[in-house]
């Protein structure tokens, strides 16, 4: 009875299984994004039609959607496991609980966060998003929603084991999403000026980079602190 | 054969005490637990057991005190204790969307264990032919013994097991009964709660540790 | 290091400690506000730009200087608490957390209203002004957490955790927001230099400040005293305490 796996085969062990049930529960797939939509189709109608307001606005509505996209579907992130004891052989298994933690993430993002970023162009189109401006939509939308996922998860750690969360979720994590909002519609409306936007993207890669290093520490002890 | 005729310590206990909603549940509880115990927790309902549990298992912190495994404190040895722990709590950490294979097929890769039968185990707990079954379909009786089926595919010493036997038929917890002899008998330790009297394990095996109910 | 810190771990000994402490800090507080207070807003000359309304930064600043160090005092007290699981670390960063809410509110009040003579609006989206709001919600965002759960301990330890992750963040919000604003930010807005400041209104600034320092740590440790006494009610210590006080 030997004990032969790897870290890395844990991890995809972890996240295949997470992946496996998000598939035979597809409605947790589609309702963030679908919100998503709904979201984003609601400024037209409040702000008004006028194509110059919308394509100014656009990279900030966009944002903002994804940001509370991102959140809404977070809040389910531990939510079951943590119902059925899941949670708890996770803690108390022998892999290492970041790395578990950072399965779930990535597992969670691969589900919610892409289809979002592969939505989002479409969405532009209905804001008369500038037309130089897609390439940086896209890319500090697959920079950024990682970190909002793995800074969103820290919040739906602490809240787990808590009856009410939607409200206190979002006073916990939005703050923590300020800088990935400003960085990322900067580096939009940089792009639709024709200016360069790299350095944008190199300070949300470093976020990202950032968050990957530490967030799952913060995961983990927090998650220990719900289940106790 | 001679190591295991002296008592080992696997599992002790400094000085708990648990405090829930302002209420203490036990105070300063020591004990010591040596390989080949059988170790039932009692005490009326809200005593605290399921909360000793869960310190020993490391999931809670106490108030107070400290568990030490093979003599270091559990808090600064975390992945060796989770190595050699084995804890199935009240909540059986089995996925409704996935079949009683997968779910026991994760459980032991996560576990670290690369080679094993899933079906040969499963049919040890009477459940083979619910392989490919939904464990959201079982029945509370076989969703349990999906959580339980980890027990035989296991060489975890320290077995922390809250109410193993809720849901299970009489032939099932006698079964349970011989793998914990079993267990006992190859140098491990099981600690567990249960209301339901046992047939093979006698009191003359079966070591208590009482725990009362506190009003104040 | 961590030694002596545990001696104080000890919930008993921590109230004891901090009853010696708080009459000092009650006390330089009290001192220290009333004559930062009255020199500033009685005795100082005034601003020949600004007249009198410039008075209000003598809480205004004092308030906002102090905002940011009680986030800092309240998430290195998490730190301590989590490292070394010291009970006592976690409760008194629960116990600052209000306390920082409210100057920062304080801070963000006195800046708007001193807004209002000087930019002809209450509210600007000066980089000083949201970083501070994003404080407070930080400080919200806390509070709210540790009132979320029923049981206390857990609580504080959780309120802990989200204190620390806010404290790593504070500077890259504090460094966004600057950016942002730079960036969208005509200059003609600008907060007055303190520098430039002369010495007779400087010092009743700098002694308020200190002022409000001991001010916040002499609240903090009343609180940290009731939150000691709360989470510790069935110690038989406490219980002697009671009687001795002549509650039941």
């Amino acid at each position: 009875m030997k004990k032969g796996i790897s870290f890395r085969q844990a991890f995809f062990t972890l996240l295949k299984r997470d992946l496996q049930i998000a598939i035979r529960h597809k409605g947790d797939i589609f309702n963030p994004l679908l919100f998503f939509i709904l979201v984003v189709t609601l400024f037209p109608l409040g702000i008004g039609p006028e194509p110059q307001i919308l394509s100014r606005v656009a990279p900030g509505i966009i944002w903002v959607a994804a940001l509370l996209a991102s959140m809404l579907s977070l809040e389910r992130l531990f939510k079951a496991d943590f119902v059925d004891g899941s949670l708890e052989q996770m803690l108390l298994s022998p892999q290492p609980l970041p790395l578990m933690v950072l399965a779930k993430v990535l597992a969670h993002w691969i589900l919610t966060g892409v289809p979002l970023i592969l939505i989002a162009p479409l969405l532009a189109v209905l804001l008369h998003l500038d037309g130089n401006s897609y390439g940086a939509l896209m890319a500090t939308l697959a920079l950024g929603t990682p970190v909002l996922s793995l800074l969103g998860a820290i919040g739906v750690a602490l809240t787990v084991g808590l009856h009410k969360g939607g409200v206190l979720l979002s006073l916990l994590i939005l703050p923590l999403y300020i800088p990935v909002l400003i960085f990322a519609t900067s580096a939009i409306d940089a792009a639709g000026l024709n200016l360069p936007y790299s350095g944008h993207l190199a300070i949300i890669g470093a976020m990202l980079v950032g968050s990957l290093i530490l967030a799952p520490f913060a995961i983990g002890a927090s998650l220990r602190v719900s289940t106790n | 054969m001679a190591e295991q005729q002296i008592a080992k310590t696997l599992l002790s206990a400094n000085q708990l005490t648990c405090i829930r909603e302002e209420r203490i549940l036990f105070d300063e509880l020591s004990f010591e637990i040596t390989a080949g115990e059988i170790v039932q927790i009692e005490g009326p309902n809200g005593s605290g057991k399921t909360s000793l549990l869960r310190i020993l298992a490391g999931l809670s912190r106490p108030y107070a005190g400290d568990v030490y495994y093979q003599g270091e404190d559990i808090t600064r040895n975390r992945d060796e204790y989770n190595d050699d722990l084995l804890y199935l709590g009240h909540l059986a950490g089995v996925k409704t969307e996935l079949t009683a294979e997968e779910n026991l097929n994760f459980n032991l890769r996560i576990s670290g264990y690369d080679e094993f039968d899933t079906r040969g185990i499963l049919s040890k707990v009477n459940l083979a032919g619910f392989e490919e079954a939904l464990a959201g379909h079982l029945s509370a009786g076989q969703h349990r013994r999906t959580a339980l089926a980890r027990l035989w595919h296991t060489d975890c010493k320290i077995w922390l097991l809250d109410e193993p036997f809720t849901a299970i038929d009489k032939k099932g917890v006698e079964e349970l009964e011989h793998i914990f002899l079993a267990h006992a008998k190859r140098g491990g330790c099981v600690i567990m709660t249960t209301h339901q009297d046992m047939g093979i394990i006698g009191d003359d095996i079966l070591r208590k540790i009482s725990l009362e109910y506190r009003f104040v | 290091m961590w030694k002596w810190l545990h001696s104080y771990a000890d919930p008993e000994r921590a109230y004891n400690l901090s009853g010696k402490l708080l009459p000092w800090f009650a006390m330089l507080a009290t001192g220290l506000i009333g004559i930062g207070s009255v020199w500033g807003l009685v005795f100082a000359p005034t601003d020949y730009q600004q007249g009198d309304s410039y008075r209000i930064i003598f809480i205004h600043v004092p308030a906002a200087s102090m905002s940011m160090a009680a986030y800092m005092a309240m998430a290195s007290s998490a730190f301590v608490g989590l490292v070394w699981q010291i009970k006592s670390a976690d409760w008194a960063a629960a116990a600052i957390a209000p306390i920082g809410a409210v100057i920062t509110f304080i801070a963000l009040i006195t800046g708007a209203t001193w807004g209002k003579p000087m930019w002809g609006t209450w509210w600007v989206w000066d980089a000083r002004l949201t970083a501070e709001l994003v404080l407070l919600f930080l400080y919200l965002g806390v509070i709210s957490l540790y009132a979320s759960f029923e049981d206390k301990v857990l609580a504080a330890r959780a309120a802990g955790i989200l204190a620390i992750v806010g404290v790593i963040n504070i500077p890259i919000i504090k460094y966004s927001v600057e950016w942002w604003s730079s960036l969208h930010q005509p200059s003609t807005i600008k907060i007055t230099e303190k520098s430039s400041m002369s010495s007779d209104m400087l010092y009743p600034l700098l002694i308020n400040i200190v002022g409000f320092g001991m001010m916040i740590g002499a609240i903090t440790l009343i609180r940290f005293r009731a939150e000691i006494l709360a989470r510790n009610g069935m110690r038989p210590w406490v219980r002697e305490l009671a009687k001795a006080e002549g509650v039941k």
